[in-house]
């Protein structure tokens, strides 16, 4: 009972802090400096169409480089979690019906076609590495639930990230040497603003974020696809 | 009323949501999904107070010039903050059920009130 009304008294603070925050909000009519230098120049210093992806992938690319470590470091905290099937009885699983099998045959090619072209268009269309990535590793678990009985191939999915991880600093350190600094994209010609192939490295950085980001995804859903009804 | 202050109200309401289902629910699945609804109410708000009226997605296309982005995108840091964050949410998340799958392990029970030992 106490607990109940604690609960509800934190709420209620809650929803009046709220109340307050709503109520005084006035919603902006014009960009903030930031955004506004974001807007004028990213077109002519970075080359991107999606001007989201210039700030994610090169002005605070530090950042994008400090989410894709979170993002390592977790997938090796739950591995090192969930390590080893230590029962060493072999799961017991039904077979998956014929409709899940084809399909999954039919269109798990297809996802991974559009994670890549998601990823790959990252500079010109909403989306980019962390999206196309995590599309690739919906078409993985959808492989892992038609087939149950086969071992994802976590050996694979190590090198990838690891080989792409690496790119992505070695990609960033060129930047040290090539232009103007740490990720700057610059390296690579900058092209026509719209086209496949411009924004300098941008598409490259991303196409490396999201194979790492699909390979670490796939990588914690067959850890936790391996643990399902492990005593 | 326009986009963003709808937005923000959601917003401000998933995170009310997701706040309740923390404290309130025993099943520790139910918690992470508490506090994943938090989260996404956090997302929400963030985005909506990027949000400018009348104006367009910050992508420099048929209806953006690349020099007329200042007049008619919406605010794009927010959302690259956003970006981030639901990657870091997701990571979050990952780890608390890992965790709780740990707990199944040890104490077979997935209620929070079955496990009593860091209780004062």
């Amino acid at each position: 009972m106490a607990k109940n009304i604690a609960v509800i008294l934190l709420l209620l603070a809650m929803g009046t802090l709220f109340y307050n925050l709503a109520d005084n909000f006035q919603a902006a009519d014009s960009l903030n400096e930031t955004a506004t230098y974001y807007a004028e120049n990213t077109a002519d210093e970075v080359g991107t169409a999606n001007i989201v992806t210039a700030i994610v992938v090169t002005y605070r690319g530090l950042d994008t480089l400090g989410e894709v470590t979170i993002l390592f470091l977790t997938a090796a905290i739950v591995a090192f979690l969930l390590k080893g099937n230590t029962s060493g009885v072999e799961r017991e699983t039904r077979d998956s019906s014929e409709l899940l099998k084809t399909a999954a045959g039919v269109i798990t090619p297809l996802i991974f076609l559009l994670g890549a072209y998601i990823f790959i268009n990252g500079h010109l269309t909403p989306g980019g590495g962390f999206q196309g990535g995590a599309v690739i590793a919906s078409g993985l678990i959808l492989l892992l639930l038609a087939k149950p009985e086969s071992k994802a191939a976590t050996g694979l999915f190590a090198v990838v990230e690891s080989i792409s991880g690496l790119a992505y600093v070695a990609l960033g350190i060129a930047g040290i040497f090539l232009a103007g600094g740490f990720l700057d994209n610059s390296i690579l010609p900058l092209g026509k603003v719209g086209d496949l192939m411009s924004a300098g490295a941008v598409p490259v950085i991303y196409i490396l974020v999201g194979l790492k980001v699909g390979s670490e995804l796939a990588g914690l859903l067959a850890k936790f696809h391996s643990m399902q009804g492990d005593k | 009323m326009d986009y963003g202050f709808i937005a923000l109200i959601a917003g401000f309401a998933l995170i009310l949501l997701g706040v309740w289902g923390i404290l309130t629910q025993k099943n520790i699945i139910k918690i992470i999904i508490g506090f994943s609804v938090f989260d996404t109410g956090l997302h929400v708000v963030m985005v909506g107070l990027g949000f400018i009226k009348g104006r367009t997605a910050p992508i420099i296309g048929e209806s953006v010039s690349a020099y007329n982005a200042v007049n008619t995108v919406v605010d794009p840091v927010p959302q690259a903050l956003v970006l981030t964050a639901i990657v870091i949410g997701l990571g979050v998340t990952a780890l608390m059920l890992a965790y709780a799958v740990k707990l199944q392990g040890h104490g077979k029970s997935l209620d929070i009130s079955s496990y009593e030992d860091l209780k004062w």
